[in-house]
């Protein structure tokens, strides 16, 4: 396993150009290219604000405002946890030449696919900080030290459950579409676009245990109380259980993958 | 003796057979039959190789024969470490790249620049060591002028020489190689053989998978022949090579006469009506016709062909024969009642339908006397003269006005083999003569 990891720790100028890759090759050809990753969350940010500031004005809490940027904090790091994710389940059947007719360190796909996503989530800061000095959001910066935390326990949780849904859906291609719906259904049980105060008011609390147990629930609320909330970060505890079971969860997917491994060059 | 490079120990490799229900796995199917990794039926499972065990010392080129589906490219990404055996032992010193498929890491939306980089980078090179090798590689390439462009936009040459070339500068210890020397036009061919011989004067070890017997003969130190995933033979390559092509000349004789056999019970159950012209040496005459490329056979029977053989110089009938050889072409004949006017004709088509020979007895100014009973008719060739290639014969008895007893159109197929390549159809008997200034010596490719 150590061995393993240190492997890892050897295929990083591959991974790294690899990512380099994915992110040229994604926008090549258009016309704006690079400045996507910039222009997709923004106009994400755009649609929002409107739904929430002209369409349906009254359908948050008062005390939520700007509510658009409210929800902007949680839907960014989703996006890059289920792209992550929904690309994962694809990228040992897309990579099989490379499995099947090169020796190639097939945990390399599911990590580069994790990564060039979170360089997206990164394009997307920027525009976040400018919506947060347009809208004059004041920032707490104690609470910014946990930023990186945060980033690091989703990038396990992400990178762990990845080697998974990477290696079962080498057999089960089942799981592409089942995990495409999965998703949909896991972004509405996590506060993202409603604040978890609202969840915990419904049916005397059982929500919230519910949504105690999904994990994203508190990267979503860590992410929420660092950018959007006033009030010092709460929510460490949950933060720091929730950075355990990554790595666990990390080292459990990467034995999985490494079980499988063999099979893949036969099952792609 | 020298350290070895690769040794394989009684290799086995059993794939799973995706067969009907198999084919679409489910978690449900997995969760319910217990285990992923179960022992599997052994109806279930095709072992492709069967305890295959071999050595090659460093520096040897070894090459690899086998037909279609034997086993050797599993036995190579065995090898490769991409696949691994299901029981005993691969063990590879020193760095190993692999031409299995070329380019198979490239992304077709960027440059060729950055795909050499990565993919160099996956075969194990540094940033730095392509960087010093760059130049070399798009030169060997030969795309100077298109490496700044996408790679999807290169044509299926380009695109192979230049994987061919990142793979042959990672500078291994061992390269395998997967027929892939057919990628590139005859120049580049050649230099791929310059570098593989480049690569044995300094001492590296190649380990070639190869249809092209030829090459095996060439630059292989030794050879192994791999058959149904069992090793046939192994050792000096003309003399696995002759047993390979031995093995497949008595296949390709199993197959003609099946093919054979199939034709005439074919011939036997849906007999054709009888065409207007029915000699071959008109047949010779009239090749277009489209009626006359097909098999069959007709005839009144009065006098029928009741067998055909082709014996070669051994005495044993046969369907493949080598050029020069001496054939007789053999028909067994059975006449119902005594007749006199009657021809015996033979006609000799490519596979392509040209034909090659016809003639008749009549032609041959043989007159009929009389026949009754049955006999035997023996057109016998002297030295069959005829390049590599696989002919059709017909053969008939008719009146010498072509009315047909029994004509058998196309129903025998032989093959002739030589090992010279040379073209066309007919191979005159011949030798080449020089002035003592034009000087030439035997071997020459």
């Amino acid at each position: 396993m150590l061995q393993n990891l240190r492997n890892l720790l050897k295929y990083r100028g591959l991974i790294q150009s690899l990512v380099v890759r994915d992110l040229k090759a994604r926008y090549r050809g258009s016309v704006l290219g690079f400045f996507w990753s910039f222009v997709n969350p923004l106009l994400l940010l755009l649609i929002y604000s409107f739904v929430f500031t002209v369409v349906l004005p009254s359908s948050h809490p008062k005390e939520l405002e700007p509510y658009a940027l409210f929800m902007f904090c949680g839907i960014l790091p989703w996006t890059w946890f289920s792209s992550s994710l929904l690309e994962a389940s694809n990228v040992l059947i897309a990579g099989g030449n490379l499995i099947k007719k090169v020796l190639f360190p097939a945990e390399v796909l599911p990590i580069v696919t994790v990564l060039a996503n979170m360089v997206h989530f990164f394009f997307g800061l920027p525009i976040l900080l400018g919506f947060l000095i347009y809208f004059r959001h004041p920032l707490n910066l104690t609470d910014l030290v946990w930023f990186p935390v945060v980033v690091l326990t989703q990038l396990l949780l992400t990178v762990g459950l990845s080697f998974i849904v990477s290696a079962l859906t080498v057999h089960f291609r089942d799981l592409k579409d089942l995990l495409a719906n999965l998703m949909t259904l896991w972004f509405f049980a996590t506060p993202i676009i409603y604040p978890m105060a609202l969840a915990a008011s419904v049916g005397q609390g059982l929500s919230k245990r519910v949504l105690d147990l999904n994990p994203f629930t508190h990267l979503a609320i860590s992410y929420q109380e660092i950018l959007f909330y006033n009030g010092p970060f709460g929510h460490w505890k949950w933060l720091l259980v929730l950075l355990a079971c990554s790595a666990v969860l990390f080292i459990a997917g990467y034995t999985l993958f490494d079980r499988l491994r063999d099979s893949f060059a036969e099952g792609v | 003796m020298s350290p070895i490079a690769i040794d394989a120990r009684d290799v086995t490799k059993v794939y799973r057979k995706f067969a009907h229900r198999k084919q679409f796995a489910t978690i449900k199917s997995a969760l319910l039959s217990g285990s992923l990794v179960r022992d599997l039926r052994p109806d279930e499972t095709f072992a492709a190789l069967k305890g295959i065990s071999f050595q090659v010392p460093a520096g040897c080129t070894y090459g690899i024969i086998g037909r279609n589906g034997s086993g050797k490219s599993t036995m190579l990404k065995c090898v490769a470490g991409i696949s691994r055996p299901t029981t005993g032992s691969v063990t590879v010193n020193g760095r190993v790249s692999a031409l299995i498929e070329l380019g198979a890491g490239f992304h077709p939306e960027i440059s060729g620049r950055e795909n050499v980089f990565i993919n160099g980078i996956m075969l194990g090179l540094t940033r730095k060591e392509i960087a010093r090798r760059f130049d070399e590689i798009v030169e060997f390439a030969e795309l100077e002028d298109f490496i700044d462009a996408p790679v999807k936009t290169y044509s299926s040459g380009m695109y192979m020489r230049l994987g061919f070339a990142v793979a042959i500068h990672v500078d291994p210890d061992v390269l395998l190689v997967d027929e892939v020397l057919a990628v590139g036009d005859e120049g580049f061919t050649h230099k791929c053989l310059d570098k593989f011989g480049d690569f044995r004067r300094r001492g590296k070890t190649v380990l070639l998978v190869t249809h092209s017997l030829a090459l095996v003969e060439r630059f292989c130190d030794e050879a192994l022949w791999i058959d149904a995933g069992l090793a046939r033979a192994h050792g000096d390559p003309r003399r696995v090579v002759g047993a390979y092509v031995t093995d497949v000349e008595k296949s390709e004789e199993r197959a003609l006469a099946a093919a054979d056999a199939k034709a005439q019970e074919h011939a036997r159950t849906e007999p054709l009506a009888e065409p207007a012209i029915a000699d071959p040496v008109d047949a010779a005459a009239a090749p277009d016709d489209g009626f006359k490329a097909s098999e069959g056979r007709w005839g009144s029977r009065e006098v029928e062909i009741t067998g055909v053989r082709l014996v070669g110089e051994d005495g044993h009938a046969g369907h493949v024969f080598h050029s020069g050889e001496a054939v007789t072409i053999e028909l067994g004949v059975t006449a119902r009642h005594r007749v006199t006017d009657f021809a015996f004709g033979i006609g000799l088509f490519s596979a392509d339908g040209v034909c090659c020979y016809g003639t008749n007895t009549d032609v041959a100014d043989l007159k009929s006397v009389e026949m009754s009973g049955s006999g035997t008719a023996r057109f016998v060739i002297e030295s069959l003269d005829l390049v590599e290639g696989t002919y059709k014969l017909d053969v008939a008895v008719h009146k010498r006005d072509g009315y047909a007893y029994d004509y058998h159109r196309q129903l025998y197929t032989f093959r002739v083999k030589s090992r010279t390549k040379d073209a066309g159809i007919y191979r005159p008997r011949h030798r080449w003569e020089f002035s003592p200034t034009v000087r030439l010596t035997p071997g020459g490719v």
